[in-house]
């Protein structure tokens, strides 16, 4: 193998890599927090990517309907199980949150998307779209399901993710879509060119890291979630909302799952079903992290990528085996260096 | 025990009748058969998720290798297909042990979604390799026949799949009534527990993975003789992910919930794909969103699944023969003999030093209080002494023998029995099955004993001393109470009735007489005299101290982890340096 395609296979994994990381990181915060296994993230992915790809060809996206769908499901949901309690200022913003930001998404791209208003507004316009969709679903799938074993709140998950990959296929039809990036430019480097696209992926995860450690680390409601993720009826009993750490931790999810699909659109073909394998990809990686690791998370999320585009190079058919065989040592080597592991529900 | 052992005879005569119904339609045993298939699936998944608390979507893959060495071995080397079944059983048995040897130590949630990654790359090696036909699979599979009637109908080969389906559960329900099955159901809220009356735990996950793994295998044989062509589809995630929806809707900890969460979830799935492009018109994949929308509705309903809320589910009532022979006691040591010595123990927690250069020796037939205020190290010692913690420094020695290093089981089969201070009992276990765990290591039976029935005369023999112990303690009115129905300070009898079957030398109780009532404490303390007058040694954490100076011999007094005094109970309460710690100084 010569040096150029080295480096080009290097490239690819390290822009696939920092997908994963992201994703990985969104699934060890939503699974600290609120304990729940995020399997749907993988359609986040692709109703961000389709959405602006809709936007990019100038049509109305369908995700807008599911998403005023859902916020009137999560204003109904809310006002049940609230409906001993609340008071007129929580009312107000329990409308604004539910009816108010689809009905400003409705309209917005009711007005732009004919427009074709360039990348950035219709990256904006898919994010806001698609990310109110993660805290909706927390209100109407999960929270009822709080106190669930881990085991109830993954079957859950499975069930979100079944309903909203039926969805995509009735929102986006079974064709795949691909959309313009955020820069059509690329840098040479010696022999090896890294495309715009690339570039920018890179640059947003990390910046996205950069500004999820600010929140974790400088941040009230970042040290919240923090103390939620370590003891969840700790943080009760000192009056953090587990609740409200939920829907933040699924609002982060929602948006790094929708950021990762507008980034990847331009670069690969996504169909409705796309983000499955995806968002499993990135799973992987933050088992290896650990569940529990956020940097462990992105390194190992940045090895997937590697790992995977050397195989399928090497051997093609055999990309998915090797990339989820992977885990395996690893899994092997924590077994071995941890003790004996005690479940307790 | 009637109605237990009789079931199977009605269930045999409808495998074979039911479909024979005139007005039966065809479509429906065609139904009816793949219900039976995801039925043996599940009561798999019951066993290894229900009841063992380990969560698999991975068990399509275990139907993958069933069906793909009974595809291979008929088709390419033309054997008869009842040879392979044993073959296929055998195939994913090994595959089970090698996965699970890699996997299985991984906690909850970690394993979960490992068994998500390692179906996926099995799937994709069916899909690939040329020895599983690639993408599209083995075709031309022979049928089951027998005795030259080949089993082609539908109608016959539902006889097949439901006949398997009674043998399943029969040898499952078998296996969780056995000594290898209670160490699989106490893996649940109790695993700790269970390991320090000598049950291997990592070997109850394993036989519970290997379990689930052969019924899938065999579903996955029935599923090849069926279809006659096999594929990658069947056997990859998705059908892993339904496989665990069906134990879990139905009710994972209950062997009926299998069989109710396969048909409820098979039958659901045809009506949506029958009914739904009949409302909406379109062709589109409205069945899974609706399916979704019903999962998650369903169990936001009943998160225990549905099961429980049909029948009404109790222990079963245990039928115990006193006529059983008693089992072999073991000799204790004479009267005054050193049983336990401790010598120089430390443990440290990165700074905190929670036991620190503890000394002491208990001798044969003595009760012995471990006192200290809150946080002296009372429960860290009693970890240190059975194994589940190791000592940063220090020696113990029991009987002779050194202790440190070795496993809770293993200390336990020396002859040391605890009880906890926070209860572990397995709460879906009545208490009489609580209780027989203690036994453990007085039995042998292995697992194919247990689902061949071959145990019954030991069984009966575990369960006699149970109850015989739950008698000593008093508690035999409540053998088939559900653990968990009892009040807080019973179960901590219910704990020393467990410890009593280990038939210990030497027992730990850590707060034996917290939550019980006056007199209970007394029959409590008449209890722990009479077994220091049988010869065994006592040797008990606990804060009250009226109990504590009436009932011990001497006492061993901790304050931040060190040795503040020891000696009669009369001599400790004078001691100015136990007052101090206990009300402050300037008292």
């Amino acid at each position: 193998m010569d040096p150029t395609i080295t480096l080009i296979l290097l490239q690819d994994g390290i822009v696939n890599g920092a997908i994963y990381a992201l994703l990985a990181l969104s699934l060890v915060l939503v699974f600290a927090v609120t304990r729940v296994v995020f399997i749907p993230q993988g359609e986040f992915v692709a109703y961000g990517a389709l959405t602006y790809a809709a936007l990019d060809a100038g049509q109305m996206p369908g995700s807008v309907w599911l998403l005023c769908a859902l916020g009137a499901a999560a204003c109904g949901a809310s006002l049940w199980t609230q409906r001993r309690m609340l008071p007129p200022r929580a009312l107000a913003r329990l409308l604004a949150g539910t009816l108010g930001i689809p009905l400003a998404a409705l309209l917005l791209t009711r007005e732009l998307a004919p427009l074709r208003p360039g990348v950035l507004v219709q990256a904006l316009l898919a994010l806001l779209i698609v990310t109110p969709m993660a805290p909706y679903l927390y209100r109407v799938a999960f929270r009822p399901l709080a106190q669930a074993s881990v085991l109830v709140l993954l079957i859950a998950a499975v069930g979100v993710h079944l309903a909203m990959g039926g969805m995509g296929l009735v929102l986006f039809g079974p064709e795949g879509s691909r959309a313009a990036g955020f820069s059509d430019g690329s840098l040479d480097l010696g022999s090896l060119t890294v495309p715009g696209q690339s570039l920018w992926i890179v640059g947003l995860t990390l910046a996205l890291m950069l500004g999820l450690y600010g929140f974790f680390e400088f941040t009230l409601y970042g040290k919240a979630l923090r103390a939620t993720a370590v003891n969840r009826l700790g943080a009760r009993l000192v009056g953090i909302g587990t609740a409200q750490s939920g829907e933040i931790a699924f609002s982060l999810a929602g948006l790094i799952g929708a950021l990762s699909g507008i980034l990847i659109v331009p670069l690969t073909t996504v169909y409705y079903d796309t983000g499955f394998i995806i968002g499993l990809k990135g799973f992987t990686a933050a088992i290896i992290g650990g569940m529990a690791s956020y940097p462990g998370a992105a390194l190992a999320a940045l090895a997937v990528g590697v790992l995977e585009s050397f195989s399928s190079f090497w051997a093609s058919a055999f990309k998915e085996v090797i990339v989820f065989t992977a885990i395996i040592p690893v899994l092997l080597w924590r077994s071995l260096r941890g003790g004996v592991v005690e479940d307790e529900e | 025990m009637m109605r237990r052992t009789l079931w199977p005879l009605p269930a045999l005569l409808l495998c074979i009748g039911l479909p024979w119904l005139p007005w039966l339609p065809p479509f429906w045993v065609t139904l009816g058969n793949y219900i039976g298939i995801s039925t043996i699936v599940a009561i798999g998944l019951v066993v290894l998720t229900g009841m063992g608390g380990i969560t698999s979507f991975g068990q399509a893959s275990f139907l993958g290798f069933g069906a793909y060495t009974t595809a291979i071995l008929t088709v390419q080397a033309g054997l008869s297909p009842w040879l392979t079944l044993p073959l296929a059983l055998a195939v994913s048995a090994v595959a089970a042990l090698a996965i699970g040897a890699i996997t299985l130590r991984l906690s909850g949630h970690y394993l979960a979604v490992g068994t998500i990654a390692w179906s996926v790359s099995l799937y994709y090696t069916f899909a690939n390799l040329d020895l599983f036909g690639r993408n599209d699979g083995i075709s031309a599979i022979p049928p089951l026949s027998l005795g030259g009637l080949q089993l082609i109908d539908g109608r016959l080969y539902f006889s097949v799949i439901w006949i398997g389906v009674v043998l399943a559960a029969l040898a499952t329900a078998n296996l969780l009534d056995s000594r290898a099955g209670r160490a699989i159901r106490s893996l649940r809220g109790g695993a700790r527990a269970a390991a320090s009356f000598g049950v291997d735990t990592p070997r109850a996950r394993t036989l519970a993975f290997v379990h689930a793994a052969m019924l899938a295998a065999f579903a996955g044989w029935l599923y090849a003789h069926m279809q006659r062509s096999v594929n990658p589809t069947p056997f990859g995630l998705n059908a892993g992910i339904e496989y665990l929806l069906m134990a879990v809707l139905g009710g994972a900890a209950h062997l009926p919930g299998a069989l109710l969460g396969a048909g409820l979830v098979t039958i659901v799935n045809d009506v949506l794909q029958d009914l739904l492009p009949k409302i909406i018109g379109t062709q589109g994949n409205f069945e899974t969103i609706v399916f979704g929308v019903i999962l998650v509705l369903a169990l936001q309903t009943w998160p225990e699944g549905i099961w429980p809320h049909i029948a009404r589910v109790r222990p079963r009532p245990h039928l115990v023969r006193p006529d059983a022979p008693e089992l072999p006691a073991r000799s204790l040591p004479p009267r005054g003999e050193p049983v336990l010595s401790v010598r120089g123990l430390h443990r440290r927690f990165g700074g905190l030093v929670a036991v620190n250069d503890l000394s002491f020796t208990l001798f044969a037939g003595e009760i012995v209080g471990l006192i200290g205020p809150n946080g002296a190290g009372k429960t860290t010692t009693f970890n240190l002494l059975t194994g589940v913690d190791r000592p940063s420094a220090g020696e113990i020695e029991f009987l002779g023998r050194p202790l440190v290093g070795l496993t809770p089981p293993a200390i336990a089969r020396l002859g040391i029995a605890r009880s906890f201070q926070h209860v572990k009992l397995v709460p879906s276990m009545s208490v009489i099955e609580n209780v027989v765990i203690g036994a453990h290591l007085r039995g042998h039976a292995g697992a194919l004993r247990g689902v061949l029935r071959l145990d019954r005369a030991e069984e009966a023999q575990l369960y006699a001393e149970a109850a015989r112990q739950l008698a000593h303690v008093g508690l035999a009115a409540f053998a088939d109470r559900p653990a968990t129905s009892l009040a807080l300070g019973q179960q901590r009898v219910v704990e020393i009735a467990r410890a009593l079957c280990l038939d210990p030398v030497l027992l730990l109780l850590d707060e034996p007489a917290a939550g019980l009532r006056h007199t209970e404490k007394a029959e409590l303390a008449a209890l722990l005299r009479r077994l220091r007058g049988e010869g065994v040694t006592i040797m008990l954490v606990e804060h009250d101290m009226e109990f504590v100076m009436n009932l011990t011999d001497r006492l061993v007094v901790m304050d931040f982890g060190t040795r503040l005094a020891e000696g009669p109970p009369a001599a400790v309460r004078r001691d100015p340096a136990v007052i101090e710690a206990y009300l402050g100084s300037v008292a």
